[in-house]
């Protein structure tokens, strides 16, 4: 499997003397192509530190990002920003779509801004909305749609072009147990189908459609389940 | 229980043999709880005792059963009766806990730890099985496996957060001047 991203050693301090917190110390992660990997943990544990690294909207104190192999250190702001509307694919709880947009307008959105023509950047847009399955509400606005159906939009925009990362920060956190896990299965799929996934949530439940879950405690990796199949585990207890 | 209600619930649907209601019972629950052919005849021997069941005939030494009035009754008022949940099941893993904080030199973080990996794994399992279709009845089954396996996960995360808890008022309890001593340097 083809490593997407990897976190090495990976340190994330905000403040310093006194007030300083350590919200990530030395963590090493990597998701690769065709995997979906969940991160689990309490508020304050460092998960969605962890995931705005990956994603470039932060730099880590010490440590390496690489996303695709390259550092997000050395490529610079403009380096960073390309590689975000490019490569990497961010879903959030709120959706956070362009409510002047509609669902086509929001999923072209990245494409236009990296320079695509806008016909063929419609044309990417609803091939992603098909794969979502809403190819009919391309022209509604978010405002028009369920929750469900905006968070699909979202994931649209977050798979859209040639993107092989996606960062899911408790992307169901707003929507009710079906829905969700539709939401869930559409993550699923497109990892299925070859993009790296992280998805960030505290329900159990969610974080079972990965095929690892981390777990981190104060920063830290503690456990990872998925790596060892449930039987391993039964028997390594009984040793 | 559930065996014996199992069966006379699929008997009122209309007459089986023997070996068919251990296919529908198996069927209907995913294989989750496997019943031996021996178990199947027994408790049919005992609901024909309890007139719950009749012989219709038989078929080459095999023997259709059919429910009675009565057990058509049985199986109205199961549906209707809630399952009782105030007489809980012996719980290893709520036992292992309780001697794990009380029983002195216990890692309680590990064991915590270690359970929630191997039930996230059990997750992992069912929602694997989930991602492929089945009939409405097993995916109902999946989804209660689903659920009380989640449950577990949620009270692990729960003592963790207790315990985090105790631990910090413990230390704060045993160490009164130093903290006190901490606040002042920080002005």
């Amino acid at each position: 499997m083809t490593t997407i991203l990897k976190l090495d050693a990976v340190s994330r301090v905000h403040g310093e003397g006194a007030t300083e917190v350590t919200a990530l110390n030395a963590v090493t992660f990597t998701a690769s192509a065709g995997e979906l990997v969940a991160v689990m943990g309490p508020s304050g544990s460092g998960k969605s530190t962890l995931l705005t690294l990956a994603g470039g909207l932060d730099s880590p104190s010490s440590g390496t990002v690489l996303v695709e192999g390259a550092d997000l250190a050395t490529l610079g702001n403009q380096g960073r920003a390309r590689l975000r509307r490019t490569a990497i694919g961010y879903v959030f709880q709120d959706f956070n779509l362009i409510p002047a947009l509609t669902a086509a307008e929001n999923v072209s959105l990245p494409l236009e801004l990296d320079g695509v023509g806008v016909a063929k950047a419609r044309a990417a847009a609803l091939v992603a909305l098909g794969q979502v399955g809403i190819p009919d509400l391309a022209d509604r606005f978010p405002d028009e749609m369920s929750g469900g159906q905006q968070q699909r939009v979202a994931i649209a925009r977050a798979v859209v072009g040639d993107r092989r990362l996606i960062l899911a920060d408790e992307p169901t956190g707003a929507l009710d147990t079906e829905t969700g896990e539709d939401i869930l299965r559409l993550l699923r799929l497109r990892c299925d189908e070859g993009a790296a996934g992280v998805l960030v949530t505290h329900e159990p439940r969610h974080a079972a459609w990965a095929d690892r879950v981390v777990f981190l405690r104060d920063g830290v990796v503690v456990d990872e389940s998925g790596g060892t199949s449930v039987d391993a585990l039964l028997d390594a207890d009984r040793v | 229980m559930s065996v014996k209600m199992g069966l006379l619930a699929l008997l009122a649907d209309g007459p089986q043999y023997g070996y068919q209601l251990r296919a529908e019972f198996e069927g209907r629950t995913g294989s989750t709880w496997p019943l031996n052919v021996g178990q199947v005849y027994t408790t049919l021997a005992r609901l024909e005792r309890d007139h719950l069941v009749e012989p219709a005939g038989s078929e080459e030494g095999r023997v259709l059963y059919r429910i009675t009035d009565a057990g058509q009754d049985e199986v109205a008022a199961w549906f209707l009766t809630p399952v009782i949940r105030t007489q809980p099941a012996r719980d290893e893993l709520a036992i292992k806990l309780a001697f794990a904080v009380t029983v002195s030199g216990v890692d309680v973080g590990a064991v915590i730890q270690r359970q929630r990996t191997a039930t996230m794994a059990a997750l992992q399992d069912y929602t694997r099985l989930k991602r492929q279709d089945h009939d409405l009845a097993w995916t109902l089954v999946l989804d209660a496996m689903v659920f009380q396996t989640e449950a577990e996960i949620r009270w692990l995360d729960h003592c963790e957060a207790r315990l985090r808890r105790a631990a910090t008022e413990r230390r704060v309890v045993a160490t009164p001047a130093e903290d006190t001593a901490d606040k002042e340097t920080s002005r």
